[in-house]
């Protein structure tokens, strides 16, 4: 076992290299490029054993990655943002291919307004492109759960991509002490890559991604439909053989002080620390909130949910990303969708975007608008929760902090 | 767990597949969703290969030897209608499918 002191970027590098990335393709993008940097680095000073294809975008970068992976290596790539929107095209042909790529997101708004910092609009408008999708709360996980998303995803039954996402700067930037595996524990877990399904051989050639009439497309989609639905069983597993292997905890929804809670927060990512913390402090105050925080977002874990918050009055949703034209953002949608005929109110908060600080002051407010619902004293409820008073003020960008 | 198919199935021997392969060359009916097709009256046509230049799908055949010398393949024929009005002849007429007229 190794220590080393790792930010985000860093520690997603470490996961790609210890699973023995074969080719690489990536394209430099805030707050991702020191990924696409120190591979390239380590490739050159051949500590790395891969090819590194230096491609003129992301559309390029998916398509690369995922073709050579068709070949029977694993493929490294990674984006943010604006680049994972222009991966979105080929994001949807790695899916259907069922090549289980593995690739790091590290959350940053999508335009407008322009902004390099860190909101989840960017995974967001993924959700439904065929890739299962993991939200790291901190450094150590992003590691941990690399690893955890390659075994899932290459599992026979499961065969379909992930993205594993971590919030720009927050994580991607700041440094942490992380447990790093040592590489003959991960081979021993990961195994070495077999191509398992459709490949690219010159002996044996074959057509992928080939034009599929109606007769054929609703099957193909409902093979994959089974392979989510496969994977939110398979993670489990493989979680539980990642705790025995390597000694961390780790599960697909997280529940903190749930079961008692009159009042429950529902977080992913980044956040979910800050408000673990302000759990704590209001416990000591004799408040009875807890947190449940989804880990594997997709394929969404609908029965899990549904489980740990059934007896729950109030639940509060916190979503990254602004939902435009629905009263919450995609996570309150699918939270209030699991938790129909339960009782619950679910209320929608939207809070974070591009950049803003999720501070405890944040989410205590959360907690204590849930708690006033709860106990009928208001039915006001403030869902752009860290909005300026003065929001529809006409301004200018004068300085950008 | 529903298993996902992990044999060979007849149709596709070379592997086991999950996703959209094909091992020979195929292509989806693309002449499906034609609602028009091109028939050639062999009384008036002197098997220029005219409709075959101009055809932009490239699936007309002509076989001088034979008397209706003018093969479409109707598989991926999109009922374009171009064979029709570049025939110097005018001999291929474009009819209705499923016999509406």
């Amino acid at each position: 076992m190794a220590y080393k002191m790792l930010d985000g970027n860093a520690a997603a590098v470490e996961a790609m290299v210890l699973a023995r990335v074969k080719v690489i393709s990536a394209y430099p993008i805030t707050p991702q490029s020191y990924i696409a940097e120190k591979l390239a680095d380590l490739v050159a000073k051949g500590v790395l054993d891969a090819e590194y294809i230096r491609v003129e975008s992301e559309h390029t970068a998916m398509t690369a990655a995922t073709t050579a992976q068709l070949t029977g290596v694993r493929a490294a790539t990674a984006t943010s943002s604006v680049g994972l929107a222009l991966m979105h095209e080929v994001l949807g042909m790695t899916a259907g291919i069922r090549m289980p790529v593995v690739m790091p997101v590290v959350n940053r708004a999508l335009l407008s307004p322009w902004s390099l910092w860190c909101d989840h609009s960017d995974t967001m408008d993924e959700r439904d492109s065929g890739w299962m999708q993991f939200y790291c709360q901190d450094v150590q996980d992003i590691i941990d759960l690399m690893l955890v998303a390659y075994k899932t995803a290459e599992h026979d039954q499961v065969l379909l991509p992930a993205m594993v996402c971590f919030d720009g700067f927050f994580l991607s930037h700041s440094m942490q002490k992380v447990d790093v595996p040592e590489q003959e524990l991960v081979d021993n877990f990961l195994g070495e890559y077999k191509r398992k399904n459709l490949y690219l051989d010159t002996s044996d050639p074959m057509f992928v991604n080939d034009l599929t009439p109606p007769e054929d497309y609703t099957e193909f989609k409902y093979q994959m439909k089974v392979a989510m639905d496969n994977a939110l069983q398979v993670a489990p597993e493989v979680m539980a053989e990642f705790e025995r292997s390597f000694g961390r905890k780790l599960s697909i929804i997280e529940e903190f002080q749930t079961a008692d809670a009159d009042v429950v927060l529902v977080t992913l990512g980044s956040m979910s620390g800050t408000a673990k913390q302000t759990v704590l402090r209001l416990r000591e105050k004799g408040l009875k909130v807890g947190l449940l925080r989804i880990v594997l977002y997709r394929p969404f874990p609908f029965k899990q949910i549904r489980e740990a918050l059934k007896n729950v009055k109030v639940v509060g949703v916190l979503d990254r990303s602004s939902g435009l034209g629905l009263p919450g953002g995609p996570v309150w949608v699918e939270v209030s969708c699991a938790l129909s005929g339960c009782g619950a109110v679910v209320k929608p908060y939207i809070g974070g975007l591009g950049g803003r600080d999720v501070p405890e002051s944040t989410i205590e407010k959360i907690f204590n608008e849930l708690l006033a619902i709860k106990n009928q004293e208001t039915e006001t409820h403030t869902s752009w929760i860290d909005t300026k008073a003065n929001a529809m003020d006409i301004r200018e960008v004068l300085k950008v902090v | 767990m529903q298993k996902q198919p992990d044999g060979r199935t007849p149709e596709l021997k070379k592997c086991r597949v999950l996703g959209p392969m094909a091992s020979i060359f195929t292509s989806a009916n693309t002449g499906s969703f034609r609602i028009e097709r091109p028939v050639v009256d062999y009384d008036k046509c002197i098997k220029c290969g005219i409709c075959a230049r101009n055809c932009p799908g490239n699936i007309i055949e002509i076989k001088k030897e034979q008397k209706e010398c003018v093969e479409i393949d109707y598989y991926y024929c999109k009922g374009c209608g171009i064979c029709a009005n570049e025939c110097p002849q005018k001999a291929i007429a474009m009819v209705r499918e499923r016999g509406e007229h």
